[in-house]
This record gives C-alpha cells, sequence and structure tokens, in this order.
C-alpha cells in the first residue's frame, strides 16, 4: 500500500543529498572537533563550514553567534533558562504566549515554581498574539519576551516584528521558537529584530538530534550545559559532528529551494484544503486564512474525534496528526486550540496535515478521495452528528 | 499510539457491532463529555428481565468505539442484574486489553450501561 505522509510538521525525512555529507562523519572522518590533530582539524572545518550555512538561511548573521545544540527544545530551555539566570538581579518577569510549543511553557512554568513570574498573552480566534496585551504586561522587571515565529499546530505565523519593536522600545530581551517556521518561511533576524532564535534540524530535512540556538552579542546568558570549553563556553558537549555537518547542508538546501518549494507545496495545501470544502460538509479551518505556514492545514471535522479519523487514515496509508485529548496522551484538548477559543468538541475533531516535499498532486488527490467515507463512517456513528439532524 | 492497540480492539474499531440507535429503547445511556473527548450512547431493548437487544452512538478515539461495540456484544441475553454486574475491567478484558492511558475509555462504557439500565428502571416506575 502506497503510504502518504503528511505530518511534516512533525518530523521531515533526511533528504538524500544531507545523508550523503553526514556519512563521513561516521565513517574515516570520526575526529573529535576539538582535538588539535588533522583529525579534529577535518571535523572542526565541517563544523565551522555547517555553522555558516545555517548563518546564512537566518540573516546573514555572524557564525559565532551560532551555538549548536541536541535540538529545538534544548535551544529554547537555554534561551529561558540562560537569561532567567543570567538576568535575574535585573528582574524576575518573563512574557510568552499561550500557544507556545510545551518546550518553552513547560520551562516557563518550572521557573514559576522557582521564584519567576510568567505573563501569558492571550492569542485571538486565529491564533495570533496580542500585541496590545504584550506592550502592556511589560514591567520594569521584565527580562524576557518569548513568543513563537510560527504555530505548529495551526501553522499561524505571529506579529514578530511588532512584538520586537515592543521588546526594543522597552529593553527587554526578544526570544523566538522559530522551529516551525525555519525554511518554510523567510527568516532574517537582523531586519526583524530577534536576540534569540531556537531551530532545530528534523523540522527541514535533517538529521534529529541537532538544533541550533541564535544569540545576538547582546544578550547576557547563563551556560544550559556546564563541561569542557565548546561552542565557546555557552554550551559543553562534544559536537554532534555529523549531525551538524546534517543541519548545515539541510539549511543550504532549504534557502535554494524555500522560494520554488513553498508555491508549490502552497498550491498542494489549498488543493487539499478545496478537495475537502468540496466533498465534506461542517469542516473549521484552524488558524489564519492567510498568514500561515504555506504547508500547514489543520482543519476540525464537527461530530467525529481526532485520533479515531488518524487511525482511519493510517489503515489507508495516510498519515496526519491531531489535536484531540486522546492523541495529546493528556485528558484535555489542545492548548492551541483552546487558546484560540474553539469549543472542546470541534477541537477534539481537529486534524492537522502539514505537507512537504515527496508529497505530490497524485497524492493529495489519493487523501481528498479517502476522507469523505471516513468522516461520513465515523458521524454516522456519533451521537453529536444525530443531535445535529436533529 | 495505535501500535499499543490490541488486534480485538483494531477489529472492532474497524467493524463495530451494533452501530445504531433503537427508536422505541426501553433505556438510553448518555455520558461522557467533550472535554475529554470521549461521549457514548447506549441503546438497550429489555423483553422480561434480559437484554434483547442493544446499540450505540459513541463520539471518541478507537479505545471508546471499540469498547462500546463490545459492550453491546456483552450485555445481549443478559438479565438486568447480571448486566449490572459487568465491570469496566471485563470489557478491556474482552478485547484483550487496553493502553493504561485508555482505561478511562472502559470506564465510559461501563457508565453508560448503568446509565441506561438505570433509565430502564426509572421507566418501569413511571410505567407502574
Amino acid at each position: 500500500m502506497k503510504r502518504i505522509y503528511l505530518d511534516h510538521n512533525a518530523t521531515t525525512p533526511v533528504n538524500p543529498e544531507v545523508l550523503k555529507e553526514m556519512l563521513p562523519y561516521f565513517g574515516e572522518e570520526y575526529g573529535n572537533a576539538s582535538s588539535l590533530h588533522s583529525f579534529g582539524r577535518y571535523a572542526r572545518e565541517a563544523v565551522e563550514d555547517a555553522r555558516a550555512k545555517v548563518s546564512n538561511l537566518i540573516g546573514p548573521v555572524e557564525p559565532v553567534d551560532i551555538v549548536f545544540t541536541s535540538g529545538g527544545t534544548e535551544s529554547d530551555n537555554f534561551a529561558i533558562k540562560g537569561v532567567a539566570h543570567a538576568l535575574k538581579s535585573k528582574g524576575k518577569h518573563m512574557i510568552t504566549s499561550e500557544i507556545e510549543h510545551h518546550a518553552v511553557l513547560n520551562t516557563c512554568e518550572f521557573l514559576a515554581k522557582n521564584g519567576y513570574e510568567v505573563t501569558y498573552i492571550p492569542v485571538d480566534e486565529y491564533g495570533l498574539v496580542d500585541i496590545g496585551a504584550v506592550k502592556k504586561a511589560v514591567r520594569p522587571d521584565t527580562i524576557l519576551i518569548s513568543i513563537m515565529f510560527a504555530n505548529n499546530e495551526v501553522g499561524t505565523i505571529e506579529p514578530v516584528k511588532e512584538v520586537s519593536a515592543i521588546a526594543r522600545e522597552k529593553g527587554v530581551l526578544f526570544h523566538t521558537d522559530a522551529v516551525q517556521a525555519l525554511g518554510k518561511i523567510p527568516i532574517d533576524v537582523e531586519e526583524i529584530g530577534i536576540d534569540l532564535l531556537s531551530i532545530s534540524a528534523h523540522k527541514i530535512y535533517g538529521p534529529k538530534g541537532t538544533g541550533a540556538l541564535y544569540i545576538n552579542k547582546k544578550a547576557k546568558m547563563t551556560p544550559f550545559m556546564h563541561g569542557g570549553h565548546h561552542e565557546r563556553n555557552r554550551r559543553a558537549g562534544t559536537e554532534n559532528v555529523a549531525g551538524i555537518v546534517g543541519f548545515g547542508t539541510a539549511c543550504k538546501l532549504a534557502g535554494e529551494y524555500m522560494e520554488k518549494e513553498n508555491r508549490r507545496i502552497l498550491a498542494l495545501r489549498d488543493r487539499l484544503r478545496d478537495g475537502i470544502n468540496k466533498n465534506i460538509g461542517d469542516v473549521k479551518l484552524n488558524g489564519h486564512p492567510l498568514m500561515r505556514l504555506p504547508n500547514t492545514l489543520n482543519i476540525s471535522f464537527k461530530y467525529v474525534e481526532g485520533e479515531s479519523v488518524l487511525l482511519n487514515l493510517d489503515l489507508k496509508g495516510i498519515a496526519a496528526s491531531s489535536g484531540s485529548a486522546c492523541t495529546s496522551g493528556s485528558l484535555e484538548p489542545s492548548h492551541v486550540l483552546s487558546a484560540m477559543g474553539v469549543e472542546p468538541a470541534t477541537a477534539q475533531g481537529s486534524v492537522r496535515f502539514s505537507l512537504g516535499s515527496e508529497n505530490t498532486e497524485a497524492e493529495i488527490d489519493i487523501v481528498i478521495k479517502e476522507l469523505p467515507p471516513i468522516i461520513k463512517k465515523l458521524r454516522d456513528m456519533s451521537p453529536l452528528y444525530d443531535l445535529r439532524k436533529k | 499510539m495505535n501500535s499499543q492497540y490490541s488486534e480485538k480492539v483494531m477489529e472492532h474499531f474497524k467493524n463495530p457491532h451494533n452501530v445504531g440507535e433503537i427508536p422505541d429503547a426501553d433505556g438510553i445511556g448518555n455520558v461522557g463529555n467533550p472535554i475529554c473527548g470521549d461521549i457514548m450512547r447506549l441503546y438497550i431493548k429489555v423483553e422480561g428481565d434480559r437484554i434483547k437487544d442493544a446499540k450505540f452512538k459513541t463520539f471518541g478515539c478507537a479505545a471508546a468505539i471499540a469498547t462500546s461495540s463490545m459492550i453491546t456484544d456483552l450485555v445481549r441475553g443478559k438479565t438486568i442484574k447480571e448486566a449490572l454486574e459487568i465491570s469496566n475491567k471485563a470489557v478491556a478484558e474482552a478485547l484483550d486489553g487496553l493502553p493504561p492511558v485508555k482505561m478511562h475509555c472502559s470506564m465510559l462504557a461501563e457508565e453508560a450501561l448503568r446509565s441506561a439500565v438505570e433509565d430502564y428502571l426509572k421507566k418501569q416506575a413511571n410505567k407502574g
């Protein structure tokens, strides 16, 4: 059975060219990048070459301002805890949004239990952060504003330029979790005015286990990982050379293909959206209609539950994800959809399709064909659909 | 997620038994809420003191659908007293087990049955 993968916001396949670039660093070039000898120097060159490639995709910025980490989650932890600790004599108040990834939310929650105060900014029905509320929330003791660049569940692109303006005006550091945005939309850290930026390789056809944090020189940070002098004493740990090389190549490719790919994927995504709207009633788009990542389509199918839709799709070889409670592992539906004011029953019926490089028109047409009977079968079983019919 | 489901659960999920309504049902049980994402409605038809027929409608995940389907199988032909003894554990066991985070779905099935039986008994009391 043909497998169709529509869950690129969860992870992406490693691009064959990326893998090819990585392999030597598992093989003959196994040197530790900190070693003095030729083995080390070779690895060191590869790391710095990758660093330059990553810096090009977010600016360009000075490569030295990029610290490699184990991924987006570590970068978020590093950014938030690093600032919290370094600036604690200035203040202990932080501002973030209600729709951040758990790597940000749970880090903030941890700090809130340890003497810090966090203000969570609400979002509107499209998932856009309330800029007025951000401005109002800033206090003399505010040390960090962390608002994500684009949301992973619904794809809404946040007004980061406006947030940056507020941060600059008030003299507060601005961190953004750009894990989902990288490679999908252009990012110019200096033009927007971002002090700390979290990114990850496995969302852009690079390997899992590698990410980075861009740290503007003016940002005071306490290291998160103590140990050797790696990354100029900012993040200890022997460099994951192969992973870093993969990340660099993935960034290079993303920069080359972004514009063309975006247009192609947007067209496919909208083809899927139109096919769904045409053939299935009682659906709702979650996320901003325009200010949204080109590959993301989060749709609620009313009167049915997300996990049962996903499993039915999976039986047909189609992979997607959902914001339902059952898929989140908790007993509550997606915090993002809840923050957007989506009713619980509607949130439970949400399915996220996130497209990527391997998807084709033929695949999209298969999904358009397979969805209606799945939704119909589940609705025929649903007491909520009954109520509507009455 | 789905790799945790037994084959029996998947069978009942793919081809659930007794989906539907009983228009002149003798008892209807309504349980669950949208916040946790599972809503079950169970219809029973009672003849003498035995459950002659049972049907369900469920909004929920694979575990919710499978436990609903299984419980309609389990109650068929049972007396009211026997039906009230069917526990959520029995439903889960009949399905060769459920992942721990999904056990609450089997609780819902047990509650739906109780609710349907209570409804039946209330209707009987009103008749008399």
